[in-house]
C-alpha cells in the first residue's frame, strides 16, 4: 500500500529546471547552444521525472523537506500520481514546444528571443513545483512564480495590446492570489495548524471535523476564487487577453503549464485538502460542479462568436478547463478520474490546436477562421493534425478527449447527477460547432475573397514536426485508456 | 549584575567616539574611509551580542550604573529578545549608510558622517535603555541629527519638511515626557524593569497609554499622524531615508512594546480595538495613497506606512503569532525598505529625479539594477520566501485567530501591496524612457554591488529560515503577553467587583424603594425592574 519515502531525488527534476534559465541568459550571445539546452533540459527534467513512475505505480509517494518557515510551514515536495500526471505532461510539452518554439521564432525574427527562453523555462520550473508541492504554501510559492515569470512572455510585442494584456493577466491572477488564495492560506493554517496535504487517499481531509463550518466553506470558497488560473468563471477574463502572446506561448503556457496549474491546484487542494468527506458533508461538491457546468456551456457559446483563432481556442480552453474541475468536484470516483485524465488529455489536444494556429500564423499571418478557407489543401499536415485535435475536444472515439468525457460521463450517473451529463451532451454539440466550421472551411470552402491561397504552403518542419507529434501522442492516449488513469487509480485508496 | 566586557556601552560610545576623531580629519575622502571602518569596527564590537542566549526571556548583557542618585536615575541598559536583532540591524546597517552615499553626498562630507554616527549611538541607546530618563534622552538625541540630515543635505523644500519633521516629533515627545515623569511620580523610580512590575491602578495607565500612544504614533506614523514621513523621505538625502525607514521609525513600534504593552498592559488592553483600527486604517490607506504616486520616494514612503501598520496590528492583537510577526516584520521593512530606498538613490544619482516618469523602461540599459529594484519589490510585496512573507503571514495568522473580521479587512493591505509595487516595476522596467541620455547610464559599479548584495542576501535567508530569528524573540514576548494576560484577568476581576458594587447600589435603591431604570445594568441586577 501507500509508503512515504523521504528522497531528495525529487529535488532533480526542479533543480534541472531551476538551472536551465540561468544556463540559457549566459549563454544569449550563442543562439544555437541556448535553443540546445532548452532542448536538454526538457530531456532531462522528462527522463528524471519518468524514473519516479514505476515505484510511484507501486504505491511510493516520495516526499522531501527542504525549509522549515514554521511549525507546518515548510517548502516541501511530494510526487504521487497525482503530481506525475502534471509533471509528465509539462516536462514533455516543453522538449515538443522548444523545437515548435524555434521554427516560430526564427521564422518571425522575434525581438528579446533569451528573455523568451529564460521565462518559458522558468515557468516550467514553476509547473513542476506546483505539481510537486506536499503544501499549500509550497503550491502558492510556484503558482506565484508562474505567474511573474509568464507575465514577460505575455507582454512580449511590448506594444500597447500586450501591455494591456500583460496588465490584465497580472492583475486577475496576482490579485486574486492575494486576495483570496493568501486569506484562504491563512484561515486553513488558523484552522488545522498545519498547511501540509493529506495525501495517499482522497477521502480524508486536513480540516478537522469540529472546525467552524462557515470557517471552512469561506476557506474553500477563497481557494476556488484565488486560484484564478483555472479559469472558472467570472475569472476567466485573462485568458483570453492572453492570448496577444506569441503562439508557442498561448500553447504551452496557456492550455498546458498556467491553466493546468490552475486546475491541478483546485484539483489537489479539493482531494489532498478538503478530501471527498468534507466536500460532501458541507454539499461543497455540488456547488463547484454547477459552477464548472455553468463554465462549460458559457465559455463554449462565447466561442462560438470568435472569428479570431486563438480567441475562440482560449474560449474552448476556458471550457475545456472546467470540465477538470467539474469532474473533481463530482466526488464519483471515475468522475474524479476523467477529470484529472483530463489535464493530461486536453494538454495534448489543446498544444496541438495552438501550435497549428502558430503554424498557419507563419505560414499565412492570417488570424482570421474567416480568412481560412481552403487553406487545408495547402497546408494538410498542420489541418489534419488541428482536425485530429478538434475532434479529441468534442470527445469522438478513438481520440484522447473522449476518454475522459466516457469516465466523466460514468462518474457523474454513478453519482447520480443526471443533468451533469446533459451538460457535457451540449458542451459536445457546441464543441462541433465551432470546431466543425473550422474544419469545414479549410477542406471544402473556396478561398476567401481577397486571399490568394496558392502561395501558401506549410510553415517550417521544426514546426509541423511536433503538431504531428501532438496529435498522434492524442490519438495514442485515446487507444491507451489506461496510461493516465493508472496514476489516479492510486487516490483511490483501494 | 553587570556583564564582563560592557558590550552595549561599547556600541554606544563608540560611533560618538568615531565622530569625535572625525572633527579632526579635513579631506572628504579620509572622513568617508573612517565612517566606513568605524560601520565595519562597530560590527566586529556587536560580535559578543551573538552569545546571546536563546530561550531565555529576562534582559541580558545588562549594565547598571549610578548616574543621579537623588532622582534614582542611573545609567542602565540591556537587550532582551524585542530588542536584540533591533539592536543588531541598527549596527549592521552602519556601514550602508556610509556606502550609499559615498558619492552621493558632495558638501559638507565630515559633518554629514558626524550625524550618521550619533542617530546610531542615540537609535542603539534607545533600544537598550532600561532607564527611562537614558531612554528619553537618546529618544530626543536622534533627533537633531536628522533634522540636519534633512535641511542641510535634503532637496528643494528641505526646510519645511525637516521643521514638519521636528515640530511632530517634538510635539510627541512632549507628552512622553510627561508620562515619564507621571510613572516616577507614582512608581518612584525611572527604571524600566521595576516600572514594568509596579502596578499601575487602571485611570492612570489610561492617561500614560495616551500621553505615551500618541508620541509614538507620530514616530510609527500611524494614520493620522503620518504627514511628516512623505515630506521627509522626499527631501532626505539616500542615507538619510535608509535611516528614517529602517530604524527610526522602528522606535515607535519597539516602544509600543516596551512600554505600553509592559508598563500599562490593562490600558493597552482597554484602547486595543481603537489601536487595531488605526492599524487597519494606516494599512489600506497607505497602500491607496502610495498607488496614486508620481514619484518613487513618496511611493515607499507610504508604502512605510502601510507596512508598520501590519506591525502595529500585529502588535495589539495580543497574540504570540502576531506578536512575533511584528517583530519580524519590523526588521523585514529595514531590510527591504532600505534596500528601496538604495535603489531610488542609484537611479537618482543617474537621473537626477526621484519621478517616476524621468525613470522609465530602464531594464534594457541597466539589468542588474533592474533585477535588484524587482528584488526588493517583490520582497517588500511580500512575495512567497522573501523575509515579509513571513512577517506578513505571522500578523496574519495572528489577525485571523483574533478576529476573522479583522483578518479579512486587512487582505486588502497585501494585494495594494502588490498593487503599488508591480505598477513602479512595470513603469520602470517597460515604460518609454524619457530622459534622453538613458542610455548612457552605467549600470551598478562595485560599491553598489557591494552595499545591495548583503541585504538581497538577507532577503531570501530570512524568508525561508526564519527560525533562527524567531526563536530569539519568542520568551521575551511570552513574557510581554504575560503582562497583558494578567492585566486581562486584572480587568475581568475589576468588572466582577464593579458588577458587585453595582449589585449593593441596586439592593440599596431597592431598600429606599426606588426604581432602578438606567439601561446600563443588566436585567439580572436590575431588581427595582420588578415593580
Amino acid at each position: 500500500m501507500t509508503e512515504f519515502v523521504s528522497s531528495s531525488y525529487v529535488l532533480l527534476p526542479l533543480a534541472i529546471t531551476l538551472v536551465a534559465p540561468f544556463i540559457i541568459l549566459m549563454l544569449k550571445n550563442h543562439i544555437t547552444l541556448r535553443e540546445m539546452v532548452s532542448f536538454i533540459a526538457g530531456a532531462a527534467t522528462f527522463i528524471s521525472i519518468l524514473y519516479m513512475v514505476p515505484s510511484v505505480l507501486d504505491g511510493t509517494i516520495y516526499t522531501f523537506t527542504l525549509f522549515t518557515l514554521l511549525p507546518g510551514i515548510t517548502v516541501s515536495f511530494a510526487v504521487d500520481g497525482l503530481s506525475l500526471i502534471f509533471a509528465l505532461l509539462a516536462s514533455f510539452l516543453w522538449i515538443i514546444a522548444t523545437s515548435y518554439n524555434i521554427g516560430y521564432m526564427r521564422s518571425l525574427k522575434e525581438h528579446a528571443q533569451t528573455r523568451y527562453y529564460f521565462c518559458f523555462a522558468v515557468a516550467i520550473f514553476g509547473a513542476v513545483g506546483v505539481a510537486f508541492s506536499a503544501n499549500i504554501f509550497t503550491l502558492y510559492l510556484f503558482y506565484e512564480i508562474i505567474t511573474i515569470f509568464t507575465s514577460p512572455l505575455v507582454a512580449h510585442h511590448q506594444d500597447e495590446d500586450a501591455y494591456s494584456g500583460a496588465r490584465k493577466y497580472v492583475v486577475y491572477l496576482m490579485g486574486t492570489a492575494k486576495l483570496f488564495l493568501l486569506p484562504a492560506m491563512i484561515m486553513t493554517y488558523v484552522l488545522c495548524g498545519t498547511l501540509d496535504f493529506h495525501l495517499g487517499d482522497m477521502v480524508q481531509g486536513i480540516f478537522p471535523e469540529d472546525a467552524p463550518t462557515h470557517w471552512v466553506v469561506l476557506t474553500y470558497f477563497l481557494f476556488l476564487f484565488g486560484l484564478a488560473k483555472a479559469a472558472i468563471m467570472p475569472l476567466h477574463n485573462w485568458l483570453p487577453s492572453a492570448m496577444v502572446a506569441p503562439t508557442p506561448v498561448s500553447g504551452l503556457l496557456h492550455a498546458v503549464a498556467v491553466v493546468k496549474a490552475g486546475v491541478f491546484s483546485i484539483s489537489r487542494v479539493i482531494l489532498s485538502g478538503f478530501g471527498v468527506e468534507t466536500m460532501e458533508a458541507l454539499h461543497l461538491g455540488i456547488i463547484t460542479a454547477y459552477l464548472a457546468a455553468f463554465t462549460i456551456i458559457v465559455a463554449s457559446i462565447i466561442a462560438l462568436t470568435k472569428d479570431d483563432l486563438k480567441a475562440r481556442l482560449a474560449y474552448s480552453t476556458v471550457s475545456q478547463l472546467s470540465y477538470v474541475i467539474l469532474g473533481v468536484a463530482l466526488l464519483a470516483p471515475l468522475a474524479v478520474a476523467g477529470g484529472n485524465m483530463h489535464i493530461a488529455h486536453h494538454g495534448f489536444s489543446k498544444i496541438t490546436l495552438f501550435f497549428a494556429a502558430g503554424a498557419i500564423y507563419v505560414a499565412t499571418h492570417q488570424k482570421k477562421i474567416s480568412k481560412m478557407s481552403g487553406l487545408g489543401r495547402k497546408m494538410p499536415w498542420t489541418f489534419g493534425a488541428f482536425s485530429v485535435a478538434a475532434l479529441s475536444m468534442i470527445g469522438v472515439p478513438p481520440v484522447a478527449g473522449f476518454i475522459s468525457k466516457w469516465y466523466m460521463i460514468t462518474g457523474a450517473m454513478d453519482a447520480g447527477y443526471i443533468i451533469f451529463v446533459f451538460a457535457l451532451m451540449a458542451s459536445t454539440i457546441l464543441n462541433t460547432a465551432y470546431f466543425g466550421q473550422i474544419i469545414y472551411k479549410a477542406f471544402f470552402e473556396a478561398p476567401a475573397p481577397g486571399v490568394n491561397i496558392e502561395k501558401y504552403r506549410e510553415a517550417p518542419l521544426s514546426m509541423v514536426v511536433p503538431i504531428c507529434i501532438t496529435a498522434a501522442i492524442s490519438v495514442y492516449l485515446g487507444l491507451n485508456p489506461t496510461g493516465f488513469y493508472q496514476f489516479i487509480e492510486l487516490l483511490m485508496g483501494v | 549584575m553587570n556583564a564582563s566586557w560592557p558590550v552595549l556601552s561599547t556600541l554606544i560610545l563608540f560611533p560618538l567616539a568615531a565622530s569625535v576623531l572625525m572633527l579632526f580629519l579635513r579631506r572628504d575622502t579620509t572622513v568617508r574611509w573612517v565612517a566606513l571602518a568605524a560601520g565595519l569596527i562597530e560590527i566586529i564590537l556587536a560580535l559578543p551580542l551573538l552569545s546571546f542566549k536563546i530561550g531565555y526571556a529576562g534582559f541580558q548583557f545588562v549594565e547598571k550604573y549610578t548616574w543621579i542618585p537623588q532622582w534614582n536615575i542611573s545609567y542602565y541598559v540591556g537587550v532582551d529578545g524585542i530588542s536584540f536583532l533591533l539592536v543588531l540591524m541598527t549596527v549592521a546597517l552602519l556601514p550602508f549608510y556610509v556606502l550609499c552615499s559615498w558619492s552621493y553626498i558632495k558638501t559638507r562630507v565630515k559633518e554629514f558622517h558626524i550625524c550618521l554616527m550619533i542617530i546610531t549611538s542615540a537609535c542603539i541607546g534607545v533600544f537598550t535603555a532600561l532607564d527611562f530618563v537614558l531612554f528619553f534622552i537618546c529618544w530626543e538625541v536622534q533627533l537633531a541629527p536628522m533634522f540636519l540630515l534633512i535641511a542641510v543635505w535634503g532637496g528643494k523644500e528641505r526646510i519645511y519638511a525637516a521643521i514638519k519633521f521636528l515640530v511632530y516629533t517634538l510635539s510627541g515627545s512632549t507628552l512622553l515626557l510627561a508620562a515619564i515623569i507621571a510613572f516616577y511620580i507614582h512608581g518612584g523610580t525611572f527604571s524600566i524593569p521595576d516600572l514594568i512590575v509596579h502596578e499601575f491602578s487602571f485611570q492612570f495607565q489610561a492617561w500614560t497609554f495616551l500621553a505615551m500612544a500618541l508620541a509614538f504614533a507620530v514616530k510609527v506614523p500611524m494614520f493620522p499622524f503620518h504627514t511628516w514621513l512623505p515630506a521627509a523621505h522626499v527631501q532626505a538625502p539616500t542615507a538619510g531615508s535608509v535611516v528614517l525607514a529602517s530604524v527610526l521609525l522602528k522606535l515607535g513600534t519597539y516602544a509600543f512594546i516596551r512600554f505600553c504593552l509592559s508598563i500599562t498592559p490593562d490600558a493597552s488592553v482597554y484602547f486595543a480595538p481603537l489601536m487595531i483600527g488605526i492599524s487597519l486604517v494606516s494599512i489600506i490607506y497607505g497602500g491607496l495613497v502610495a498607488l496614486g504616486q508620481s514619484d518613487i520616494k513618496k511611493l515607499i514612503a507610504y508604502s512605510s506606512v502601510a507596512h508598520m501598520g501590519f506591525v502595529t496590528l500585529g502588535i495589539f492583537i495580543f497574540s504570540i503569532r502576531g506578536m512575533e510577526g511584528a517583530i519580524l516584520q519590523m526588521i523585514n521593512h529595514g531590510i527591504v525598505t532600505g534596500g528601496l530606498f538604495m535603489m531610488v538613490g542609484i537611479i537618482y544619482e543617474r537621473s537626477h529625479s526621484t519621478a517616476i516618469k524621468d525613470n522609465m523602461g530602464v531594464a534594457k540599459f541597466l539589468p542588474a539594477y533592474i533585477f535588484f529594484m524587482g528584488f526588493f519589490s517583490f520582497a517588500s510585496l511580500a512575495f512567497p520566501g522573501t523575509n515579509s512573507f513571513v512577517g506578513e503571514a505571522l500578523v496574519l495568522i495572528g489577525a485571523f485567530e483574533y478576529s476573522l473580521i479583522i483578518g479579512l479587512v486587512a487582505i486588502p493591505g497585501a494585494l495594494l501591496a502588490a498593487a503599488y509595487m508591480l505598477r513602479l516595476l512595470l513603469y520602470m522596467s517597460y515604460g518609454e524612457p524619457v530622459a534622453p541620455k538613458v542610455r548612457e547610464w552605467h549600470d551598478l559599479n562595485l560599491r553598489e554591488w557591494i552595499y545591495l548584495t548583503p541585504l538581497a542576501v538577507l532577503v531570501p535567508y530570512i524568508g525561508l529560515a526564519p527560525t533562527l530569528a524567531l526563536s530569539t524573540m519568542s520568551p521575551s514576548i511570552e513574557k510581554v503577553l504575560g503582562y497583558i494576560e494578567s492585566g486581562k484577568t486584572q480587568v475581568n476581576i475589576m468588572e466582577v467587583h464593579e458588577k458587585a458594587a453595582d449589585q449593593r447600589l441596586a439592593e440599596f435603591l431597592h431598600e429606599k424603594n426606588l426604581i432602578l431604570e438606567d439601561e446600563a445594568y443588566p436585567d439580572e441586577l436590575r431588581i427595582g425592574s420588578n415593580y
